[in-house]
C-alpha cells in the first residue's frame, strides 16, 4: 500500500485547547498509512476571522511562512481545523499571483523562508475521501458505531467555493459519508449547514451573538433526537462542546448533546478506547453515547 | 391625519467617494455592480438575530460614507461563513468587502480591546490561542503527548520569526502593541 504523507498543521485551538483531537489524530493515522510530518515551528494560521479581519498584509505574510514549513518538507498540508484550512487555501491562492508572492517573500526575508507555490493545502475531509477512500477506512473498522448522529460541516470548508474541491456547496455528502462507513446512522435536521457562530470575531468580542447562533443548531438537533454530532472543525468543535455549557448558562437550557470531531468516531471504531481518543476530557459529557454503543468512559 | 415622512439628508460633506475606488482597487471590483437586491442580508445568520444588515453596509460604502461605515460596531457582527457571497447574484465577494472594511475600520482606530488582546497573543507567543496556563500542557501529558507542541511554542527562533513579520507589517502599531520589559525577556 502507498504511504500517504503530509505535513501535519495543527493550528492554535487543536493543540492548545483541544489536544484530544491530536492526540486521536496522531493514533488513526497510521492505520490509514497516513504518515504526519511535523511542521517545526508552524504559528497561527493565522485565523481568518480575527487576523484577516484586522490586516490583510500581515495575515498574508504569516500565512506564507506557514505554507514555506510546508514546502520545505516537500509535503502538502493536512489541516484540521475549517478555519485553518480556509486561510491556507486562500494563501496558496493569493500567493499564485507572482506579484503579490514578491512581495510576501520580501516581507519574509530575514525569517529563513520564501514560499515558492509548490505545494498546497488539504482537509482532513478531502485527504480521507480522495486521497485515502471510503472502501480503506471501512477496512480499518473493527467495531461499527450504530447510532444517530447530525452533521456539523462548518462554513470555511466548503465557501468560498471557487477556490474548493468540491464543486457544491450545499447539499455537501462527504461528512455524511465518512460517518456512514463506520456505522452511523446520519440524521437531517434544521440548519444543517448554519454557521456555528464562533468565527468572525464573534466569539471573543460577541460572544452573545456567538451563542445565540449556536444556540438555534443545538435546539434544532435535540429535535432531531440524536446521539451524538459529528463536527470535522476544532473551532466548532470548540463552540459546540464549551459553547454548549455556556449556552446553557446564559440561557438556562439544558441541552446535553455530546460532541465528537470525525477522527474520535472513527478511532472507536478503529478499536481505540474512549479514553485514547480523549472523550473523558469533553465539557459536555459523551457518557450518554457511549452507553448507548455499549461502551463506558 | 398628516404623515410626516422624515426625509434623511446626507451632508455633502460626509461623502468620500474614493471609498469605492479604493474597494475596487484592493480587487473588489464588482462591488460597483450591486443592484440592493438584499440577497446577502436576507441569507445573513448573524443579521437574522441583530441590527447588521450587510446590503446596507455595502450600500453606504458605494455612497462613500466612509466614517459611518468605519465606525459601524455592526460591521463586527459578521461571522465571514460566507454565504453572502455564494448567493450574490452580482458575483460580488461580499465577505471579502466586509473584511476589506474591518482593515480599514482598524487603520481608523475602531478596534476592539478583545481583538487586540487575541493581537497581543499572536504577537508575543506566535499564536493567537497560546498555551498560557500549566493546565493545558498537563492535559497534552494525559493524553500521551509531548507537554508542548512541535509549533512556535517549542521553537524560540520562530516566534522571533513571527516578530519580525510583524515589525515588518507594523502590525504592532496597528493593534497598539507595547514591549514591556518581561515579555522582551522571553
Amino acid at each position: 500500500m502507498v504511504k500517504h504523507s503530509y505535513s501535519f498543521f495543527l493550528g492554535c485551538v487543536i493543540p492548545n485547547r483541544l489536544p484530544q483531537i491530536e492526540a486521536a489524530t496522531r493514533l488513526i493515522a497510521p492505520k490509514l498509512d497516513i504518515e504526519l510530518v511535523e511542521m517545526k515551528g508552524a504559528s497561527c494560521c493565522p485565523a481568518p476571522g480575527v487576523i484577516k479581519s484586522f490586516d490583510k498584509a500581515t495575515w498574508l505574510s504569516i500565512t506564507a511562512r506557514n505554507l514555506a514549513l510546508a514546502e520545505e518538507n516537500g509535503l502538502d498540508i493536512l489541516v484540521l481545523c475549517n478555519g485553518c484550512y480556509g486561510t491556507l487555501i486562500a494563501g496558496v491562492d493569493d500567493l499564485k499571483d507572482e506579484e503579490t508572492r514578491k512581495r510576501v517573500n520580501k516581507i519574509l526575508k530575514g525569517t529563513g523562508h520564501q514560499f515558492k507555490g509548490t505545494i498546497t493545502a488539504k482537509h482532513l475531509v478531502e485527504v480521507l475521501y480522495n486521497d485515502i477512500g471510503k472502501d480503506a477506512i471501512e477496512e480499518t473498522v473493527e467495531n461499527p458505531i450504530d447510532a444517530r448522529f447530525a452533521i456539523h460541516i462548518g462554513c470555511h470548508l466548503l465557501k468560498p467555493s471557487d477556490i474548493r474541491p468540491w464543486g457544491v456547496v450545499e447539499d455537501f455528502t462527504l461528512v455524511d459519508e465518512l460517518v456512514e462507513t463506520v456505522g452511523g446512522t446520519v440524521v437531517d435536521y434544521k440548519l444543517k449547514d448554519m454557521c456555528c457562530g464562533a468565527g468572525g470575531g464573534l466569539r471573543s468580542a460577541e460572544l452573545e451573538v456567538s451563542l445565540d447562533m449556536v444556540r438555534e443548531k443545538l435546539e434544532a438537533m435535540k429535535e432531531a433526537k440524536i446521539d451524538a454530532m459529528v463536527n470535522v472543525c476544532n473551532f466548532c468543535h470548540l463552540q459546540f462542546d464549551l459553547g454548549q455549557m455556556q449556552v446553557n448558562k446564559h440561557f438556562g437550557t439544558d441541552y446535553q448533546i455530546p460532541v465528537l470531531y470525525y477522527t474520535q468516531l472513527l478511532g472507536l471504531a478503529q478499536g481505540f478506547t474512549p479514553k485514547q481518543m480523549g472523550l473523558d476530557k469533553h465539557f459536555i459529557s459523551v457518557a450518554p453515547f457511549l452507553e448507548k454503543i455499549g461502551m463506558s468512559v | 391625519m398628516t404623515i410626516v415622512i422624515d426625509r434623511r439628508v446626507i451632508n455633502g460633506s460626509k461623502i468620500d467617494s474614493e471609498l469605492a475606488e479604493d474597494m475596487t482597487k484592493a480587487g473588489l471590483d464588482r462591488i460597483r455592480s450591486c443592484i440592493q437586491c438584499g440577497t446577502c442580508t436576507g441569507s445573513c445568520p448573524a443579521g437574522r438575530r441583530t441590527a447588521y444588515r450587510t446590503r446596507q453596509l455595502i450600500r453606504k460604502a458605494l455612497l462613500g460614507l466612509r466614517e459611518e461605515v468605519l465606525s459601524d460596531p455592526n460591521l463586527w457582527l459578521c461571522s465571514t461563513c460566507g454565504t453572502c457571497t455564494e448567493r450574490c447574484p452580482r458575483k460580488i465577494d461580499v465577505t471579502e468587502a466586509i473584511l476589506y472594511l474591518r482593515n480599514l475600520s482598524c487603520e481608523a482606530g475602531y478596534m476592539r480591546p478583545e481583538h487586540q488582546g487575541v493581537s497581543h497573543k499572536l504577537i508575543e507567543t506566535g499564536h493567537a490561542v497560546p498555551i498560557d496556563d500549566e493546565k493545558w500542557s498537563k492535559l497534552r501529558e494525559e493524553l500521551g503527548l509531548d507537554p508542548l507542541p512541535p509549533t512556535v511554542h517549542s521553537y524560540p527562533k520562530a516566534v522571533k520569526e513571527i516578530q519580525h513579520i510583524i515589525k515588518k507589517t507594523g502590525f504592532d502599531k496597528l493593534v497598539n502593541y507595547k514591549e514591556s520589559k518581561k515579555d522582551g525577556e522571553t
